[in-house]
């Protein structure tokens, strides 16, 4: 099975990369463009043993290894 | 006193915390980051600067999961001593052995110069050879050396006196947003909670020779020489 996870920053955690995309939207007139937020996708293919505890393990990454939960949140999607 | 200096796929800075450890008269071996245990003996482990792992995923975050890195944990857990230098300190980070995390440099520019750091204490095993309050002059060279912690953490550390070192100007004022790299209460090292365990960004490895612009990183290795010594 697939699995999709995406990383994001934690609101109010500066994000200069996100702001220089946001600068470099603005540079090429894309209009609307209210702010901009860089993350993560990781995008994970589990063997079909593993695919019925799939949320647990996938959880489990995310807190030992995907994301840094003191500046970032993480959200597991099973395909 | 014996020093471990643990080697990681894109240290850089191995052979400079060598050199500075040797100048002060320790005993320094390279380890590599696969081995499962330090050498027999180690009294201080340290994490050099560099890129470990390309910085891929977050900057120290694949290193903190190596073999030697239970080893590490095990040794300080134990009260043994442990330093990281940039890269290091952001395993160190990244591990959980200190509190926080090293994010981008506020105005994005990988920051490459000579700065100043005050010194916060001169009690500990890393510093006992400064004077507290010292203004001491360091190189630091790094991109994600912005200390950022939750808000609890941070005045933990502030009131339990773990911040090492901050980012000041030449006549030691330290004064916050002007630092280099737009770190929390420009915090440039902070300790574990024993004073055990230090992470810094600045490189005192290389301040060892008036040759190369100084010799005011020698101090801390001549510390650590004195602590291990009187251990």
């Amino acid at each position: 099975m697939k699995a999709r996870i995406t990383v994001t920053l934690k609101t109010g955690i500066l994000d200069p990369q996100g702001k220089a995309i946001e600068g470099a939207l603005r540079s090429l007139a894309i209009p609307g463009v209210e702010s901009v937020r860089q993350g993560k996708v990781f995008d994970i293919e589990l063997s079909d043993a593993a695919a019925a505890s799939a949320e647990q393990t996938l959880k489990d990454a995310c807190e030992k290894l995907l994301a840094n939960t003191v500046v970032e949140n993480y959200r597991i999607e099973l395909l | 006193m014996r020093a471990a200096v643990v080697l990681f796929p894109g240290s850089n800075r191995e052979g400079d915390a060598v050199n500075a450890l040797r100048a002060a008269g320790i005993e320094a071996s390279v380890v590599w980051h696969g081995e499962h245990g330090l050498p027999a003996g180690t009294d201080l482990a340290v994490l050099p600067g560099g890129f470990s792992y390309g910085d891929y995923l977050r900057c120290g975050a694949i290193a903190a999961r190596s073999p030697i890195m239970d080893a590490v944990r095990g040794h300080a857990a134990r009260g043994g001593l442990v330093l990281g230098i940039c890269n290091g300190f952001q395993i160190l980070a990244e591990s959980g052995l200190l509190p926080g995390v090293l994010v981008r440099n506020a105005d994005l520019r990988f920051v490459c110069q000579f700065q100043h750091l005050r010194v916060e204490r001169a009690d500990t095993p890393f510093t006992s050879c400064y004077r507290e309050a010292e203004t001491i002059e360091v190189a630091i060279a790094h991109g994600e050396g912005n200390y950022t912690a939750d808000a609890e953490t941070l005045v933990r550390i502030e009131g339990d006196g773990l911040v090492a070192f901050r980012y000041c100007d030449a006549q030691g004022q330290v004064k916050d947003g002007r630092g280099p790299n737009g770190s929390t209460n420009e915090i440039a090292g902070i300790y574990s909670p024993n004073f055990r365990v230090l992470g810094l960004m600045p490189h005192p490895e290389n301040l060892i020779d008036p040759l190369v612009g100084g010799t005011d990183g020698l101090k801390m290795f001549e510390s650590l020489a004195e602590s291990l010594a009187s251990a």
